[in-house]
Formats: structure tokens, C-alpha cells, sequence
């Protein structure tokens, strides 16, 4: 077990170090103290390694993450998990806006809230928010999941392309094209493994979300759209 | 009409003149001109705004405003042939640790894999390396054949993110983040379904054949300060090796690059309205952003103000066609330019041999510009296997490193002229202008005079 406080030695050390670290590598767990806020922990990680980070994070924390796993005992400011690739990112706490924006797999799990933008332009990554979302979350999401045990708030879903959104509680209105859809077998099956990967299942009943998608109307230019635009 | 004895009518009534009575010679409007016409024909029938690819069409300001003062009695000229006159380029430097070297400061322009077939993509990266420069990836993401044939590129980090990923990031050799392009600044990218096929779907994470619009904004930073954040980040995850560029579309030069600087870029790129598009709103493309020989001594004004000119690179763009285009954008204070419709020209866009074709089109070669259909002649601007076939990526690229190479000596041929040993010693006083306009936007006197609008007195 490696262990590494930002209090004593430069971030770019530590990401320097965690680059790297080879597939094969024997330094499997890393624990980074100190992080008090500081921006990009953590980022462009290759390596199927645990991390974990003990306290608060700033922006963009295990951003672009690729393989490895990094805990977050603390709350993450904005860009949490951003263009993630694969692997697992877990927040403890609450996060800012846009969590997981633009990331394309993996899994981020968000144990308080998330603000704005949760999920903006995702493009294939699973993202569990245990508390409530804010506005314009999954705004152009393309793929993959959003689920919220929560609230969603103001136009969840705008100008959405492919990705699923499961919302338990209210949501607030819903963005241009975003619709609501019939949640069948098939979407409480994936609703159902995407609880178990947070390590939910049982706890949550699939039954109990809704499902929203886009309408597609706006998947071709057409002047009758216009307003939506 | 005064009256005569000879006139014949003053004495018949009757008289008719036989010939036709003299009209006036149609006239069109200075306002209403065809074009305008046939456009609101256009849209009257359609219901939806025109979608074109290129630049901004209408005659602006530009390089061919300015001329250089070749050496003669003050100042001396070098041999053409005997003495030596730098062209190379470092790229970077402020912060990298691997800054980019290039021979010639002409670098090609971002242009998408979608927009362009995989054979233009890899002909640029072919005519690049051979002279030396870099190529520059797009709107959705890297591919082989333009990583694999391009010796430096560079990897634009855009609103969308299509098909960014850490690995081709740490396969670039520059990042670059586009905040905007010059032929639509404050717009995102357009690819329509036509050109979305199964691989650019792929590659951009959409179902296939949609009308893609992509995001104007950053879905995770806003602003300056959030600019800087992100920058760090960059740099954390590529350890601090890679040139960050940050590209604007030229609307308030000094502040935008002002702000670039300031947020940690190694390297501004500045884009005119000039600049090619692949596919945009006429109405944007001619209406929005400024022409860029207004924009280029804003940008160098801020860089000098925060001691920082030639310390952070300045590559401006739009509409650079030839060495006197590179010469005069040099002179004004840039480090490096980019070429896009002009290295598509190059490589055999809107070539005269495809005339049929583009009759076919309903347009003549020269003028095509309807790239976002996907059908060009060409073989260039399409996702059509069999019109990209038309394109022989190894004879287009040999083609770019030709026109490059000839760029790359005609700036030198000015230089010389103006007694420097390196195009980075042209300056704004080898420089005047014809015009007002361009006397007040280079901020160079009008030709004969010392005049400068706005600057010295009448
Ligand atoms: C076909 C085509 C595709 C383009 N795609 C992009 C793009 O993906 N990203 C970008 O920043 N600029 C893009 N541009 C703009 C160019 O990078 C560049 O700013 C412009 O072409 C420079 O002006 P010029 O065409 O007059 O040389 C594109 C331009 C063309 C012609």
C-alpha cells in the first residue's frame, strides 16, 4: 500500500507517479491525504489500481479515468469523473456540476447530491446519484445511464441524444425533446444491474423510477421545430 | 424638347415616330441583388436557413490591402539565393516540456474526420510531414490514417468531445482546446446525417445518420478562470509534456487572447471570419466575427502587454493563401499561421477537371460549397467511399508539401527583400497600406504617407 500527502509533495508528482504505474503493477492501493480542495487528482489513470482520497477534491478529480478505481471520502467540485473511459469513481459526498461530463464507461456513484449539468454530453458511462440531481443534467447526454434515487431538477434531459435517465423522485420539467417513456422489462432488468454495481440492490426497487428518453424529434433539421431550438 | 421648323410633328398631328420607343436598360438592385433574391426564393420555399461549408464569401479587408518596403537605400536586402533567412518555429516553449519544432511556421488547420473522408485526412497528414509542419485532428476525434501519415499533431479538445479519449491524447503531440473558429464564433459544429455514417457515428458516439449539432460551450468549465483549471488539468494528465493551444474565432481579439494567455496556454490561435468552415449558417458565417487583419494587432497588443509576445505563440488564420499572406501576417506580429480551404484547394478541392460534376450540382467549380452534402466531386469534403476514392492521398499530400514549400519560399522571397534573416523579423514598418481601412486595421500608414487612422494625427 502506497500512500502520498499532497501536504508534503507537488500534485504533479503523484500523477506523474500513478502514470507510471504498469498493468502488472504490485502498488495496487494508493490513499493521497491532504487533498484540500486541489484541482485534477488523480486525472488520466491507466492502470487497474484502487485509489483513495481522504477529503474534499476541486475540479475535474479522476478525470479521464481509465481502469482504476478511486474512492472520494470527502464532497468534489465540479467535473467529477469527467470523460471517464471505464472503471469505477465513488463520491462519499455531494459533487458540483457536471459529474461525469462527457465520459464514455465506467461507473460513478455519488452518495449525496449532484449540481448542475450532472451527466452533460455523457457518452456511454453509468452514473448513480443516491440524493438529487440540478438543472439541466444529461443535457445532450449521447449513451449510457443516468440514474437519480432523488430529485432531478429544471430540464433534465435537454436536446438529448441515446442515454437512459431513471429519476425515483420528481423532476422539476424536462428539456427540449426529452420525454417520458414506458419503463418495460428490459429497462427495469438494466435499472436493476446498474443499482447492483452501486451496490444497491435490494435496497432500491427498480418499480419505482420512471423512465425518460428522447423523442427524436429533433434528430433532423425541420423547420417546425424551429421553437425547440 | 424644343420645337423646330424641321420637326415633322409640329406640323402633323398624326405623325408617328415608327421606331420603338427608347427604354431604359434593365437594372438590378445595389440592394436587392440576385443573390439576395435567390436566397429569399430559398427560403420562401424551404423554411430553413442556408447550410454551407467555406468561409466568408464577401470581399473584406485582407492581406491584399498591405504592401511590403522592399530594402533600398535605408535598409538592405539580402541575397536571395546565398543568404540564410529562418523559417522554423517553436511551439510550446512557455510550459511544455516538449514544445513543437516546425520548419515552416504555415501549420495545417483543424479540420474533422466526418467533415473530410479518411483519404483527405490522411493526404494532409502526408504533404504536413513532408514539409515539415503540423496537422491538426477536429471535431470527432483522432483516426489512423491521420495519426499514422502525420509526423506533429495536433489534438483539438472541442465542446463536443467526440471521440476524445486519454489514449489519443497522450498520442498527440499538442492539445488544442477550441473555444471558437472564425467562421462562427459563439456557434458549435454541424455535421449533417449524410455525412454520419456508421464510423463517423462510431467514432462520436451517435446513432447514425442524425443532423449532429454540436455544443457552443464547454460542458465542464466556463469562463477564464475555470479555462485555467482546465488547462491544469490537461497538463496533470499528460505530465506536463504537451503544448496546450487555445483557439478563438476572432470577434475581441485583445481580450480573448488576453484571457488565453493569462489562463496558462503555451500558444493562441486566432481565426478570422475568413475561415473555412465545413459546414455552417450563411448568415453566420458572413455576419458574425471579424475579418482577420483586424484582429491580429489586438492580439499582439495583449500579448505585449503582459510581456508576453513571443513567448506565448500567435497562429492566426482565415483566409491565407499564399507567402505574401504568411509574410504580411508575420510581419504584423504573429508567429505561425494555419491553412484549411487552401490546403483543401491544394489537394484538389473545387479542381476545374470535376467541372461536369459540379455542373451536375447545380454549381461550377470555383464556387462549390455545399460540403455539409456530402457529395463533392472531389472526393475531399465526403463520407461517399466511392467519391473518396477519387482522392490519391500520396499524390494530394505530395500537392500540399509542393504549395507549402512554395508558400514557405515566397515568404522568404519578401523577407529577404526586407533585409531580415528570419521571417519572425518582419515587423508592422515594412508594412503600408492601400486602403483606409486596412491602414486603420493593421494600424499601418497608408502608403506614401505617415499616416495611421485612429493613431497619428490627420
Ligand atoms: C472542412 C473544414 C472543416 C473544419 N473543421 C474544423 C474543426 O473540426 N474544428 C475547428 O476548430 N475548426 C475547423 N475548421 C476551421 C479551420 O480549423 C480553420 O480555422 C480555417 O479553415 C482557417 O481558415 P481558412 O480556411 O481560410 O484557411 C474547419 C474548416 C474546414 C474548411
Amino acid at each position: 500500500m502506497s500512500s502520498y500527502d499532497l501536504n508534503q509533495a507537488p500534485l504533479r508528482d503523484l500523477n506523474r507517479a500513478l502514470h507510471a504505474l504498469r498493468p502488472d503493477t504490485n502498488e495496487t492501493h494508493w490513499t493521497i491525504n491532504g487533498p484540500d480542495g486541489r484541482h485534477a487528482i488523480a486525472v488520466g489513470l491507466d492502470a487497474p489500481i484502487s485509489v483513495e482520497i481522504e477529503g474534499n477534491v476541486g475540479y475535474y478529480c479522476a478525470g479521464m479515468n481509465k481502469l482504476a478505481s478511486v474512492v472520494i471520502n470527502g464532497n468534489a467540485g465540479v467535473g467529477v469523473a469527467e470523460n471517464m473511459m471505464s472503471g469505477f469513481v465513488h463520491v462519499r459526498g455531494d459533487v458540483s456540476q457536471s459529474a461525469g461530463a462527457t465520459a464514455h464507461g465506467g461507473l460513478l456513484v455519488v452518495d449525496g447530491n449532484a449540481g448542475a449539468r450532472c451527466g452533460i454530453s455523457m457518452k456511454g458511462i453509468d452514473i448513480v446519484v443516491k440524493g438529487s440531481i440540478g438543472h439541466m443534467s444529461a443535457f445532450m447526454a449521447q449513451a449510457g445511464t443516468l440514474t437519480v434515487l432523488g430529485d432531478a431538477g429544471e430540464a433534465l434531459g435537454d436536446s438529448l441524444y441515446e442515454a437512459r435517465l431513471y429519476v425515483r423522485g420528481s423532476v422539476k420539467s424536462l428539456g427540449a425533446d426529452c420525454i417520458e417513456k414506458e419503463m418495460r422489462d428490459e429497462h427495469r432488468e438494466q435499472l436493476y444491474a446498474k443499482l447492483q454495481a452501486a451496490g444497491l440492490a435490494g435496497e432500491v426497487n427498480p418499480s419505482e423510477f420512471r423512465r425518460y428518453g428522447s423523442a427524436r424529434r429533433l434528430y433532423h433539421f425541420n423547420v417546425d421545430n424551429a421553437g425547440a431550438y | 424638347m424644343a420645337e423646330t421648323p424641321k420637326d415633322p410633328t409640329a406640323k402633323d398631328p398624326t405623325f408617328k415616330d415608327a421606331r420603338p420607343l427608347p427604354r431604359t436598360k434593365p437594372r438590378f438592385s445595389a440592394t436587392f441583388t440576385p443573390d439576395v433574391m435567390s436566397e429569399i426564393r430559398r427560403a420562401a420555399a424551404t423554411g430553413i436557413y442556408d447550410i454551407r461549408g467555406a468561409g466568408a464569401k464577401r470581399k473584406l479587408p485582407h492581406f491584399d490591402d498591405l504592401l511590403f518596403l522592399g530594402a533600398s537605400i535605408s535598409r538592405y536586402p539580402l541575397e536571395g539565393y546565398r543568404e540564410r533567412c529562418g523559417t522554423e518555429v517553436v511551439l510550446g516553449a512557455r510550459f511544455a516540456s516538449k514544445p513543437i519544432h516546425l520548419k515552416t511556421p504555415i501549420t495545417i488547420a483543424g479540420m474533422s474526420f466526418g467533415s473530410l473522408s479518411a483519404q483527405a485526412k490522411e493526404a494532409l497528414g502526408r504533404g504536413a510531414t513532408l514539409a515539415g509542419t503540423s496537422t491538426t485532428t477536429g471535431d470527432g476525434g483522432m483516426t489512423q490514417e491521420e495519426r499514422g501519415h502525420s509526423q506533429t499533431l495536433v489534438y483539438q479538445y472541442l465542446p463536443s468531445r467526440y471521440g476524445m479519449n486519454p489514449d489519443d491524447l497522450r498520442k498527440a503531440d499538442a492539445i488544442e482546446i477550441v473555444i471558437g473558429q472564425g467562421a462562427k464564433p459563439g456557434g458549435g459544429g454541424m455535421l449533417l446525417g449524410q455525412k454520419i455514417t456508421e464510423r463517423v457515428a462510431g467514432m462520436r458516439c451517435l446513432p447514425p445518420g442524425v443532423d449532429q449539432r454540436s455544443a457552443c460551450r464547454h460542458p465542464d468549465w466556463t469562463g477564464p478562470d475555470d479555462l485555467e483549471i482546465k488547462i491544469e488539468e490537461l497538463r496533470e494528465i499528460t505530465d506536463g509534456e504537451k503544448p496546450i493551444y487555445v483557439k478563438v474565432g476572432a470577434s475581441r481579439p485583445y481580450y480573448d487572447t488576453a484571457l488565453a494567455a493569462k489562463s496558462g496556454a503555451d500558444v493562441v490561435v486566432l481565426d478570422g471570419m475568413q475561415g473555412g468552415t465545413a459546414a455552417t449558417q450563411d448568415v453566420f458565417i458572413e455576419h458574425v466575427g471579424i475579418p482577420i487583419l483586424a484582429a491580429i494587432r489586438p492580439a499582439v497588443q495583449a500579448l505585449q502587454d503582459l510581456g508576453l509576445h513571443r513567448k506565448v505563440q500567435l497562429i492566426v488564420s482565415g483566409g491565407i493563401r499564399s507567402g505574401a499572406d504568411v509574410a504580411k501576417a508575420l510581419a504584423l506580429g504573429a508567429d505561425a499561421v494555419a491553412i484549411g480551404t487552401a490546403a483543401l484547394i491544394a489537394l484538389g478541392d473545387n479542381d476545374p477537371r470535376w467541372e461536369a460534376d459540379y455542373q451536375a450540382l447545380g454549381t461550377t467549380a470555383g464556387a462549390y460549397d455545399d460540403w455539409h452534402e456530402g457529395k463533392d466531386p472531389a472526393g475531399i469534403t465526403t463520407q461517399d467511399p466511392e467519391l473518396a476514392k477519387r482522392l490519391d492521398p500520396v499524390l494530394a499530400g505530395r500537392r500540399l508539401a509542393n504549395y507549402l514549400a512554395v508558400m514557405t519560399l515566397e515568404a522568404q522571397t519578401i523577407a529577404r527583400a526586407c533585409g531580415k534573416s528570419h521571417l519572425h523579423n518582419l515587423e508592422p514598418e515594412d508594412l503600408v497600406a492601400l486602403t483606409i481601412e486596412a491602414a486603420a486595421m493593421a494600424q499601418v500608414p497608408m502608403a506614401g504617407t505617415g499616416w495611421i487612422p485612429g493613431k497619428t494625427g490627420f
